[in-house]
C-alpha cells in the first residue's frame, strides 16, 4: 500500500513537473513579434480556434491571452537584468513602435512683425558664432546673454558726452534706456501672441495708439489709465465736471431662478406679517446708532465746556472711562421700554442720559 | 428672469397691499399650488411652479412673458400695477365701489365718477383708499387709487 502511494506521489510528481513545463512553453505556427520597450506582443495567428468557438468564446480567449502573456514573460526574463534594493528588475530595451499623435499637429502660426518685415525686404538670417573675443575680459564672451561680451551697463568708467548735462547721471540713463529695450521686447511678444491665438492683450483693450477711438473705448481707457497707480486709483482726484463711473461696483447677486420655494414663501409670509403689524418696528441697530451719535455730541459739548472752564481731570476721565460701559446696557434698557413709542425718543432719551450719568458717578466712587 | 430681491417685494408688496390687504397672503400661500413672483425685463410675472419651470427652458431675450404680469417696476424702482393683475386682485379686494351702468363707459374712458353714477361701495371706505371699481353686473373694472 505504502509503496504504491509512494508511486502514485512520485507520478504525480512527474506529471506536475511535465504540465508545468508544458505551459512554459507554448507553441505558436507564426513567432509573436516583441517590442520589449512597450512591453507589446503581437500575435498574428490566424484565430481558428476563436472562429470555431461559437457565441461566446470565453474559454478560448482566456486560453490565448495566457499563451500569448506566457510568452512575452519568457521574453522578458531573457533581458539583462540588475538588482533595485532587493528586487530584480528588467532594463527594458528601447521601445520601436511609433505612438500615435496625444494632441492634434499644431496650426500655423501668423508671421511676427519681424518676419513679415524680413519676408518683404528679402532679410534672411545671418549665420552668428555664439560666442565673442571680449578686449575687456580678455576671454570669449558669449554675444547676448549672461556675462556677454560688450555690455554698457557693466562698464566703470563713461564719458559725459559732449551736450550732456553735466549733472546727469549717465549709469543710471544707460540702465534706464536697457529697461524701456526691454519691456519693449516683451510687449513685442506679447502682441505676437496676441496675434497668434487672436486674443486681445488685457492691458491695451480698447486702446489703440492712434485715434479712431469710440467715446466707450476712450473712457473704459482713461478708466483703466485712473486705475494704474500704485494705490489702484484711490487717490486719484477727478475733474471738476467728471461723473463717477457707472458700472464700476462688484456686481449684484441675486437669489437662484429655482430656489427653495418653501423658503421663499416663508420670507415673503414673513415680510407681509411685518408689514401688517401696525406697529412701526424698532431698527435696533439704527437705534443704538443714534443713540451713541447722541452720546457723543454730549461729550464732545462737555469736554468742550469743561476745557473752558479751566482742567478738571475727574470728570474727563470719567467720562472717558465710563464710556464704553454705557452704551449696550443702555440699548438693552431702551428696547425693552421704548415697544412703540420711537417717536417719543429724544425726550425720554435724554431723561435716561441723565440718569446715566449720575450712574456713572455713584460708579466712579 | 429672477426672483425679486428684498427690497423690490416689500415695494410691490406695499402697493398691492393697497387693494387687498392682508388677503395678500392668500396671493403668497396658495392651497392649489406654488405660485411665485418672478421679474423679467422689469416686470414681475405671478406664474406657477409648473410653468416657470418650462419657461426656464427659453432664453431670456426671447421670452416675452410668462404666468400674470402684475406689473413693472420704473426706472426709479417703483412699482406701478397693469391691469393684468385684475383678475388677482378683484376676487380678495377689501374695499369696493360699484359703478351704475350710465356712468361706466365714460369712466372707463378716463373721465371721473360724479355721485350721482356711483351705485354702491363698501362701508368704512376712508379717503384716498385704493378700491376696486366694478360695474353693477359685479365684472370688475379696474383698481384705483380715488380722492373724493
Amino acid at each position: 500500500m505504502e509503496g504504491q502511494n509512494v508511486e502514485e506521489l512520485l507520478a504525480k510528481a512527474e506529471r506536475d513537473e511535465a504540465e508545468k513545463l508544458q505551459r512554459i512553453t507554448v507553441h505558436k505556427e507564426l513567432e509573436l513579434e516583441f517590442d520589449l520597450g512597450n512591453l507589446l506582443a503581437s500575435d498574428r495567428n490566424p484565430p481558428t480556434e476563436l472562429r470555431r468557438a461559437g457565441p461566446s468564446p470565453e474559454a478560448e480567449l482566456q486560453a490565448l491571452a495566457r499563451d500569448n502573456t506566457q510568452l512575452l514573460i519568457n521574453q522578458l526574463w531573457q533581458l539583462p537584468t540588475e538588482r533595485v534594493e532587493e528586487a530584480l528588475v528588467a532594463r527594458l530595451p528601447e521601445p520601436t513602435t511609433r505612438l500615435p499623435r496625444e494632441k492634434p499637429v499644431p496650426r500655423p502660426r501668423p508671421l511676427t512683425r519681424w518676419q513679415q518685415f524680413a519676408r518683404l525686404k528679402g532679410i534672411r538670417p545671418k549665420k552668428k558664432t555664439n560666442l565673442v573675443w571680449d578686449e575687456v575680459s580678455g576671454q570669449w564672451r558669449r554675444r547676448w546673454g549672461y556675462q556677454r561680451a560688450r555690455d554698457d551697463t557693466k562698464e566703470w568708467l563713461i564719458e559725459v558726452p559732449g551736450g550732456a548735462d553735466p549733472l546727469e547721471d549717465q549709469f543710471a540713463k544707460r540702465i534706464q534706456a536697457k529697461k524701456e529695450r526691454v519691456a519693449k521686447n516683451e510687449l513685442n511678444r506679447l502682441r505676437n501672441l496676441a496675434r497668434a491665438h487672436k486674443m486681445q492683450l488685457p492691458s491695451t483693450a480698447g486702446m489703440h495708439p492712434t485715434g479712431h477711438q469710440s467715446k466707450e473705448e476712450l473712457g473704459r481707457a482713461m478708466q483703466v489709465a485712473k486705475v494704474s497707480t500704485a494705490s489702484v486709483g484711490r487717490f486719484q482726484e477727478r475733474l471738476p465736471k467728471e461723473k463717477a463711473p457707472r458700472g464700476s461696483g462688484k456686481k449684484r447677486k441675486f437669489q437662484p431662478l429655482f430656489g427653495d420655494f418653501a423658503a421663499e414663501k416663508k420670507s415673503q409670509l414673513e415680510l407681509l406679517r411685518v408689514m401688517n403689524s401696525k406697529k412701526p418696528q424698532l431698527d435696533v441697530t439704527r437705534a443704538t446708532n443714534k443713540q451713541m451719535r447722541e452720546e457723543d455730541q454730549e461729550e464732545a459739548a462737555k469736554r468742550r465746556k469743561m476745557s473752558q472752564k479751566g482742567k478738571r481731570k475727574g470728570g474727563r476721565q470719567g467720562a472717558g472711562g465710563q464710556r464704553k460701559g454705557g452704551p449696550p446696557s443702555q440699548g438693552g434698557k431702551r428696547k425693552g421700554g421704548l415697544g412703540g413709542k420711537v417717536n417719543s425718543g429724544p425726550p425720554r432719551l435724554g431723561g435716561k442720559r441723565k440718569g446715566g450719568q449720575h450712574q456713572r458717578g455713584k460708579r466712579r466712587k | 428672469m429672477r426672483p425679486l430681491t428684498e427690497e423690490e417685494t416689500r415695494v410691490m408688496f406695499e402697493k398691492i397691499a393697497k387693494y387687498i390687504g392682508e388677503n395678500l397672503q392668500l396671493l403668497v400661500d396658495r392651497p392649489d399650488g406654488t405660485y411665485c413672483f418672478r421679474l423679467h425685463n422689469d416686470r414681475v410675472y405671478y406664474v406657477s411652479e409648473k410653468i416657470l419651470k418650462l419657461a426656464a427652458n427659453i432664453s431670456g431675450d426671447k421670452l416675452v412673458s410668462l404666468g400674470t404680469c402684475f406689473g413693472k417696476f420704473t426706472k426709479t424702482h417703483k412699482f406701478r400695477l397693469h391691469i393684468t393683475a385684475l383678475d388677482y386682485l378683484a376676487p380678495y379686494a377689501k374695499y369696493k365701489v360699484w359703478i351704475k351702468p350710465g356712468a361706466e363707459q365714460s369712466f372707463l374712458y378716463g373721465n371721473h365718477v360724479l355721485k350721482s353714477g356711483l351705485g354702491r361701495i363698501t362701508e368704512n371706505t376712508c379717503q384716498y383708499q385704493g378700491v376696486v371699481v366694478y360695474s353693477m353686473a359685479d365684472v370688475p373694472l379696474m383698481a384705483h387709487n380715488f380722492l373724493y
